[in-house]
């Protein structure tokens, strides 16, 4: 008698088991000052784990997510991580907004062996490549050299080069620095201003004042592009200008003034010009879908790159877990690993033993700002 | 000389937006000795509001001056209820509040007002005007003009109104000013509300300028701060000194030596003048009787 209910237990057991929940956790900075980033970034994993549930899981296994907000702090994103390990026992974990926040997080993951796949840009991140690290966004060097492949083809070579202090433009023009005289590129003025100075037109005039200059890279994120493009007006510079993939979005048109920001060219995703893609583009199905439902999901409030980093690491991590043979981290790591020819919003994705980003220089299209909207060059 | 005039122009613009916020510190301070560390966040509600009010169809000026009410109703209640009960303990300690009161007016300015960065329309267009080969914008004359304005009704203030008095009394000695008959709490609330007021106003000015967003009131009082300290704390002179010095330092920095030091230098030289005048330019010189 005892027996057959310690094997009715068992049974039990067993079945819970198998139709347990898949666990994954998430950090992002839905608030603090990261907020712009992982507020659609926490609105697209929640949507996307809600869609696929829906849908009737992964294998008939609903996917239960665990998600906390870091306000943009790595020793709090720290603290979670090791929650979402220890605590809610999660088989594999998404976010870190910032590259501060991944940088935390990752070295958690490292440790315990859990698959992490980062939304931040730095390349520190994969590069040298660690085994349970991922990442979805492209590098600042990418940027970099798409942005001085297309200064290339215009006949631009001796530009200036003006950056924010901040994180981002300080790692942004490092990386140019560094990728300029590969690329053909001679950088012959290299200022830089504060992420929230109200004028820029000192840094700019002498710039503009460097012999033979033929165009102006701006590496920055938020508000300082924005007050770079109205000086750039206000000087009435006629030198082209580029902008980063930081400011890739209709805000930046917003804040600058659509005449202002006439002729401004940056590297952006597919993301931003779905509709402008060609019928053939592989990614033109998938960016259309994802707008329209984060789209739907929040609101009205428009697609932003953020959010896609976050659309392509969920659908790296499903697309893994659905194909991994066991929900073990061990085995959803080597399924994310063997991801190819995924494509994603912000390009296609081809993992491998070396390559923990996935992405080509093809990822990344020139836009220009044409009459206040986005133009594809090329 | 073109050049010189645009780092003229460029530093005149900045100073003038950091002399715009450390005017705003100077009648709470004057009232209390407090340094009032929200009001940055006043100059950023004033911004925010304003943005919110012409998304919503405003007129301009009337959203300005729906702005200006409503921070400065915001300044009069965190006095209130932050302030006033915490009223006999070290300046310290009141000056910890502000900090919390900041960083509660941003959370919650992060959820009713959102999190996107927003700029308001210029006041007389974006055309720049052209002066001997330099460009300056109409909204830089009117940060310009307004830092000014306060400027001289504030000195007014201080030095031609009997409440302006029985301001300065009472941050000199509160319960002396309560014996000669002032009512020592209707002036902390009026400075409160004046304060808020010109960091609303402030706020107005700067936003086709500079972006506003729930975030910004950190990095504007920091700057404001230090222009203040540099003029001397609680004198609108040296409010108005400081900021236009700190802008014109900047500015020449960039230009001449290189944009990398160009925070650096202004406050090396705030460090200097801090040491050969620890109360500032203008500071007043405090005497101690026994």
């Amino acid at each position: 008698m005892k027996r057959i209910v310690t094997g009715v237990v068992a049974l039990a057991l067993m079945a819970t088991a198998a139709s347990a929940d898949i666990k994954i956790g998430a950090i992002v900075s839905e608030t603090g000052p990261a907020s712009s980033l992982g507020d659609p970034e926490a609105r697209t994993i929640r949507m996307m784990v809600e869609e696929l549930n829906t849908r009737g899981g992964i294998k008939g296994e609903k996917l239960k997510l665990v998600l906390y907000d870091d306000s943009g702090d790595p020793s709090k994103a720290k603290t979670f991580a090791t929650r979402l390990v220890e605590d809610d026992s999660v088989v594999a974990m998404v976010g870190g907004t910032t590259t501060g926040t991944s940088l935390a997080i990752l070295a958690v993951a490292e440790e315990s062996k859990v698959p992490f796949i980062s939304l931040a840009g730095a390349i520190e991140i994969i590069d040298p490549v660690k085994p349970y690290v991922f990442k979805t966004p492209h590098t600042d060097r990418m940027a970099c050299l798409k942005i001085f492949e297309d200064m290339k083809s215009r006949g631009l070579v001796k530009i200036g080069l003006i950056s924010g202090t901040d994180g981002f433009g300080a790692s942004m023009r490092a990386q140019c620095l560094t990728v300029a005289k590969s690329s053909g590129i001679e950088i012959v003025a290299d200022e830089t201003y504060g992420p929230k100075d109200a004028d820029m037109t000192p840094q700019l005039t002498n710039i503009r004042n460097k012999p033979g200059i033929q165009a102006i890279l701006n590496s920055g994120f938020g508000q300082g592009p924005a007050t770079i493009t109205r000086n750039y007006a206000q000087l009435g510079i006629t030198l082209p200008l580029y902008q980063s993939h930081g400011v890739a979005s209709n805000a930046f048109i917003e804040l600058s003034g659509a005449k202002n920001a006439e002729g401004v060219r940056l590297p952006g995703t597919a993301l931003l010009v779905g509709e402008l893609l060609d019928p053939k583009d592989p990614q033109k199905a998938v960016v259309l879908a994802y707008k329209a439902s984060f789209e739907k999901a929040a609101g009205g409030a428009p697609v932003s790159t953020f959010g896609g980093y976050a659309h392509d690491a969920m659908r790296i991590l499903t697309g893994a877990i659905a194909k991994a043979p066991s929900a073990k981290p061990a085995a959803i790591r080597d399924a994310i690993e063997a991801t190819t020819g995924l494509v994603g919003t912000t390009g296609t994705y081809n993992y491998s033993k070396t390559d923990h980003l996935g992405l080509d220089l093809s990822a990344f299209r020139i836009l220009e700002i044409n009459n206040g909207g986005w133009k594809l060059v090329q | 000389m073109s050049d010189l005039l645009q780092f003229l122009a460029s530093g005149v613009t900045v100073g003038a937006v950091y002399a715009l916020v450390a005017l705003g510190f100077t009648i709470i301070y004057n009232a209390s000795d407090v340094v009032n560390f929200a009001q940055g966040e006043f100059v950023m509600l004033g911004g925010m509001i304003s943005v919110a009010g012409v998304a919503a169809g405003l007129p301009l000026p009337l959203a300005a001056l729906i702005a200006i009410a409503v921070t400065s109703a915001i300044g009069v209640a965190l006095n209130t209820f932050a302030i006033e009960p915490a009223r006999g303990a070290p300046v310290v300690s009141l000056i910890i509040i502000t900090i919390g009161a900041s960083i509660f007016i941003r959370g919650v300015t992060q959820i009713v007002l959102g999190k996107g960065t927003h700029r308001l329309p210029s006041f007389s267009g974006d055309e720049p005007l052209h002066v001997f080969g330099a460009t300056v914008l109409p909204q830089s004359l009117w940060v310009t003009a307004g830092a000014v304005a306060i400027f001289v009704a504030l000195w007014l203030f201080f030095t031609r109104t009997l409440t302006g008095r029985a301001v300065l009394a009472t941050s000199n000695n509160r319960l002396a000013a309560q014996l000669v008959g002032i009512n020592t709490r209707f002036v902390m609330t009026l400075s409160f509300a004046l304060s808020a007021a010109i960091g609303a106003l402030a706020g107005v000015l700067i936003t086709p300028i500079l972006p506003t967003s729930f975030e910004v009131g950190i990095s504007l009082a920091l700057k404001g701060f230090a222009a203040a300290m540099l003029g001397g704390m609680g004198s609108p002179k040296g409010a108005l000194t400081g900021g236009l010095l700190l802008g014109l330092m900047e500015a020449l920095t960039a230009g001449y030596i290189s944009s990398h030091y160009k925070d650096a230098v202004a406050f090396f030289v705030i460090l200097a003048v801090l040491f050969a005048f620890p109360r500032g330019l203008y500071g007043s010189n405090p005497t101690e009787r026994v």
